[in-house]
């Protein structure tokens, strides 16, 4: 018993890494095998090394998918994080039905499979029959998103501050909850006025969950895929083709398992280094560790 | 500074009270001097938070008028009054500098910049607060933070008064003591109008120089520390200060004396008979400390049977029964406490209560 370690320790880490294994690691790895390698059935590959990379980072629709994507994730989070914020705020505070009515209304649209909410959005914006399409050629604005490049990119944009500015809204609402009510009478006494009260209690009380709220929204709309997908199907012409769907064209479309392997991987990577700068940035603005 | 007078003031949080027990704050009437440090000390629940709400105007009263130096002030906010508060938790605003967090209820309200930097340093200066003007206010200790709520409240020259809501409950006891001596001298430079809630009556005891302590939504006595002790106004007064507690004890009323249990206490002459005119329950009240343990048999001493001692070091605790009642004594260190033994009533020391309030 003078071991200063004992290995059996180890069988303790076995069930998740078991776990982790199944669930992540071994399906990673099995991308990593199709990313350098060219398959053409059970038996037949051929090593490639790194030209599936060389292909992917040098394809001109790719890079325009890129640009694209990053455009869109920053006007998502550009939209929904202020809009949620307000609504927040404007959000009843006492425990009567009517903020019970709120929340549901908010959490309605979290709760609509995605693939649906492509559809609702696909017919409301149709410009011959859907409630919204004909009620903007109405007014005489010349709408149609399927034809109209424009018209399709607000069209998915506003999809999706529907669908997801509620999740916002919904954080910041407990955010602000847990703001105990001795700070909003202490700025009372202190005559401070609405907007010092938001910029010097609320806001930095609501740090932790606007992270979180930043980080899912960024995450998720860089992953988008099934609403675009049911909406406009990433057009016209490439307009609204972001990522996921060119990804998913190459290896399910066109069977290039090798380069969609490669791409899967740059994508993860690009996904990671992204979450990790928001992250690094969010948690030290604002707390005085800047050195 | 301002006299602050409350005027058939009372609170429910019914909408329509019908008898006391609806109350949170009884109607009642009662004034606070301009720059004296009073502390309202109850337990918890018993109004004194729903009280300095109302003073400091977080609170609309249901009934009655406050009126600081004869101005109504009832319907204004708490800014309007310019009150101060501390609260129980340490409220700072975090993302500020201790400077910036001190200065703020002053730029607030557009005081000159040279103003706000001269009663910034003076106040950081009392409060010990000088080190760390450059600092964040979040990365401070507890205590620190609750010398920031109050420096934000001593900063600003023209305030009405200072409201504290039990502000030491966070601070860790040797840090409290330390609080609330600096507290102290912040009142006697200034001359402010200090109301200081807490449940606890060393810390009120010490801090204030008037006490009003409140039960069950009223304010059953207001006095200093001294009066407190020795004429409690209430049966509550009498066991709520003091350790222990005063002895109370139901009784009949006699010839010259009255009967616990059918054991003759003498009392003062007439003092029996003036505390029963009114009818009523009549208890009667005695300080452990006055309490005078003997030896059996003894002349003008009743025989009680010792049932514990407490030992506390500097004095003894003793339990002793009289009849089926059982009483605590304080007795010095020294003394010999015998299992068989009596005690004195001094005349002048025992109180009598009718129906919880002093009759005699």
């Amino acid at each position: 018993m003078d071991k200063p370690w004992n290995n059996r320790a180890w069988f303790l880490v076995i069930p998740v890494f078991v776990l982790v294994a199944f669930s992540a690691i071994i399906p990673l790895m099995t991308v990593v095998n199709y990313s350098v390698q060219d398959i053409f059935g059970p038996g037949q590959a051929f090593w490639v090394g790194t030209e599936w990379f060389e292909k992917v980072l040098h394809d001109e629709r790719l890079h325009d998918a890129l640009v694209r994507q990053i455009l869109f994730s920053l006007a998502v989070l550009a939209i929904e994080i202020p809009l949620g914020i307000l609504v927040a705020l404007s959000m009843p505070a006492d425990k009567g039905w009517r903020t019970s009515l709120v929340l549901v209304l908010l959490a309605l649209p979290l709760l609509i499979p995605w693939n649906v909410v492509g559809t609702i959005w696909q017919i409301f914006g149709r410009a011959d029959i859907g409630l919204g399409g004909a009620a903007i050629r109405a007014l005489g604005i010349d709408y149609n998103y399927t034809g109209n490049p424009r018209d399709a990119w607000l069209t998915v944009l506003v999809m999706d501050v529907w669908h997801w500015t509620s999740l916002v809204a919904l954080l910041c609402y407990a955010g602000l909850r847990a703001i105990p009510p001795a700070y909003y009478q202490a700025a009372k006494i202190d005559g401070a006025s609405r907007w010092a009260v938001f910029r010097h209690i609320e806001l930095p009380k609501m740090r932790g969950v606007l992270i979180i709220a930043v980080l899912l929204r960024f995450m998720d709309s860089f992953m988008i895929y099934t609403e675009p997908f049911v909406l406009t199907g990433g057009g016209p012409g490439n307009a609204t083709t972001f990522l996921s769907q060119y990804l998913t064209r190459m290896a399910v479309g066109q069977f290039d398992l090798g380069v969609a392997a490669a791409f899967s991987l740059i994508y993860f990577l690009i996904v990671l280094l992204f979450s990790y700068v928001f992250y690094t940035f969010i948690t030290t603005v604002g707390t005085g560790d800047r050195s | 500074m301002a006299a602050i007078e409350l005027r058939n003031l009372g609170h429910s949080y019914r909408p329509n009270p019908a008898g006391p027990q609806d109350y949170a704050l009884r109607p009642f009437s009662m004034t606070w001097e301009d720059g004296a440090a009073y502390a309202l000390l109850g337990p918890s629940g018993c109004g004194k938070t729903t009280l300095l709400n109302i003073i400091s105007g977080l609170l609309t009263p249901g009934e009655g008028q406050v009126l600081f130096d004869g101005r109504d002030v009832t319907h204004l906010s708490p800014e309007q009054r310019n009150i101060a508060q501390v609260f129980q938790f340490p409220v700072i605003y975090d993302t500020m500098s201790v400077y910036d967090n001190l200065a703020f209820p002053l730029r607030n309200r557009g005081v000159a910049a040279a103003d706000v930097d001269r009663r910034v340093r003076r106040v950081a200066d009392l409060l010990e607060l000088t080190p760390d003007l450059a600092r964040r206010a979040q990365k401070l200790t507890p205590d620190a933070k609750q010398k920031i709520s109050m420096g934000r409240g001593l900063v600003r020259s023209d305030v009405a008064a200072i409201l504290f809501d039990e502000p030491l409950t966070v601070i860790d006891p040797h840090m409290k003591w330390r609080l609330r001596r600096k507290l102290r001298e912040v009142h006697s430079e200034f001359r402010l109008s200090l109301i200081y809630v807490t449940h606890d009556q060393v810390e009120a005891l010490t801090f204030a120089d008037r006490v009003a302590v409140m039960h069950e939504g009223q304010v059953v006595q207001l006095g200093t520390p001294q009066e407190l002790f020795e004429a409690p106004q209430h049966t509550f007064v009498g066991y709520f200060i003091g350790s222990p507690g005063m002895n109370l004890l139901p009784c009949e009323p006699g010839e010259g004396c009255v009967h616990v249990d059918g054991i003759a206490i003498p009392l003062r002459t007439g003092a029996a008979d003036t505390a029963a005119a009114g009818g009523g329950a009549l208890e009667l009240g005695i300080r452990p400390e006055f309490l005078e343990l003997a030896a059996a048999g003894r002349p003008g001493t009743v025989p009680v049977t010792v049932t514990g001692v407490e030992n506390l070091g500097t004095h003894k605790i003793v339990t002793a029964r009289l009849g089926t009642r059982s009483l605590k004594v304080k007795v010095a260190e020294d003394q010999p406490v015998p299992t068989e033994a009596a005690l004195r009533f001094p005349p002048d020391r025992a109180r009598l209560y009718r129906d919880g309030r002093l009759a005699v």
